[in-house]
């Protein structure tokens, strides 16, 4: 019988969460991985492996590993640096991503890393060098400690080579043939701000693709929500409806290409719910109109922040939402976000949340 | 021999890594490398690329703050600490 289980990555280690056989209750297990903080794990169905991307302030990053659902557990950085000759240094492992075998990590300072045996070695793919903007990004200047690097990996589902990846602050990037060659993927995107170059200095957050149509994508972005209908090739902004332009976390529907879902924060520097009132908002129509979502959200007082991969959904035919806050809540919903439920309290600060589904 | 004592914090990363060690070596550097001959690994949980100690690992001998290039004795007491930082 499948079990569903979610990955939270948290700044105190990754804890596994599984609903009971009537699904009415959470088992929670963990902290795994030494309570390092983790900052994304994924779950890999053709291996039944999860992996988590960690980073230890006394013992530096490695990538942890379960083969059997979190019963034991391994690590390696093997591979997982820049060199004794390099002034690059990798602070953190930020993002994770499966393709067709192999295991991509996204690093800071920015590098996206691969491995070819489950995770036991890794060795550099590309730092996207000769790309506009990437002699100020490997800067150690431009890498303050909460700065992420490659802070998203986006694999192609039809296409094994291709995949996109992005630079914090900077913006989407694709390649078409496994890391080789880069093509900016930013063309409409809004930036407040002054940028030495046209193509990047766009500051996106969170970057999902439609199951159901590949060409569709949408991104919740530093200013605005913005939709693409040509798999990246270009945007159109569609944060009107919203009451912030601003926020981290998005999930699209696995069946309906026009249905999406962001949770807007005040963009100041609490970056929390806009008024202390929880809500997730979504469109039906592809960002045409957005609806509030808050029933059995707390409503007064909830100064909840939800990071870029703190929100996830599956892919039932009627899908589940989930999504974690900074202050260690996490919450459930089974009709498609119309009401949430809280499924867990007091866990640390979460910064990744993922669906799993395992035999 | 040199007595090598480890945190708590690395000791639970390697099964079998005790917190005490009798190492072999003339120098801070030799005694983390007989250490990851014995537990692979073990190198990058303490040093990055120059190579050099992470930020937050410190390492006395004998007391006196020491560096990878720090001379040991036989008779030295070599202690690895994670240093108190974050929350």
């Amino acid at each position: 019988m499948a079990r569903t289980l979610l990955l939270i990555g948290t700044r105190k280690g990754l804890f596994l969460l599984e609903s009971t056989p009537k699904g009415t209750d959470w088992e929670v297990r963990g902290p795994f991985c030494e309570s390092w903080p983790v900052y994304h794990a994924i779950h890999d169905p053709a291996s039944g492996t999860i992996f988590a991307a960690c980073a230890s302030d006394w013992h530096g990053s490695a990538v942890w590993r379960s083969s059997d659902l979190g019963e034991s557990w391994a690590f390696s950085s093997e591979g997982l640096g820049y060199g004794d000759g390099d002034s690059r240094k990798v602070s953190k492992i930020s993002s994770l991503a499966v393709q067709r075998g192999r295991v991509l990590a996204g690093v800071e300072a920015p590098g996206i890393f691969e491995s070819r045996d489950g995770g036991e070695s890794w060795s550099l793919l590309s730092t996207l060098s000769g790309q506009p903007g990437s002699e100020e990004w490997d800067e150690a200047a431009n890498q303050p400690p909460g700065h992420l690097g490659i802070s998203a990996l986006m694999p192609d589902p039809d296409d094994e080579a291709s995949f996109f990846a992005i630079v914090q602050g900077v913006g989407a990037f694709e390649t078409p043939d496994r890391g080789t060659s880069w093509t900016p993927r930013n063309r409409g995107l809004r930036a407040d701000w002054p940028r030495p170059h046209a193509e990047v200095g766009f500051c996106v957050h969170r970057l999902v693709r439609a199951p159901s149509d590949r060409n569709r994508l949408y991104q919740q972005n530093h200013v605005g929500v913005h939709r693409s209908d040509d798999g990246g090739l270009s945007w159109t902004e569609i944060t009107d409806g919203l009451p912030s332009e601003f926020g981290f976390a998005a999930a699209v529907h696995p069946h309906d290409r026009d249905t999406f879902y962001v949770i807007p924060l005040d963009p100041g520097h609490g970056r929390c719910m806009p008024a202390g009132h929880a809500a997730v908002w979504r469109t039906r129509d592809a960002g045409g109109s957005w609806q509030q979502l808050d029933r059995g959200l707390p409503g007064r007082h909830a100064h909840l922040g939800v990071l870029r991969e703190a929100m996830a959904i599956d892919g039932g035919d009627v899908p589940h939402l989930y999504f974690g806050t900074s202050t260690g809540q996490l919450y459930a919903s089974i009709d498609e976000g119309d009401s949430w439920t809280e499924i867990a309290d007091h866990l640390p600060t979460i910064w990744s949340v993922a669906v799993a589904v395992a035999d | 021999m040199a007595n090598l004592h480890l945190p708590p914090t690395l000791t639970s990363l390697f099964p079998d890594l005790p917190r005490r060690v009798e190492v072999d070596a003339a120098t801070v550097a030799g005694a983390i490398a007989e250490l990851e001959e014995c537990w692979p690994g073990l190198r990058d949980r303490l040093l990055e690329p120059g190579p050099c100690l992470r930020p937050h690992i410190h390492v006395y001998v004998d007391g006196e703050r020491a560096a990878l290039e720090s001379m040991i004795s036989d008779r030295s007491r070599l202690d690895v600490v994670a240093a108190i930082s974050g929350g």
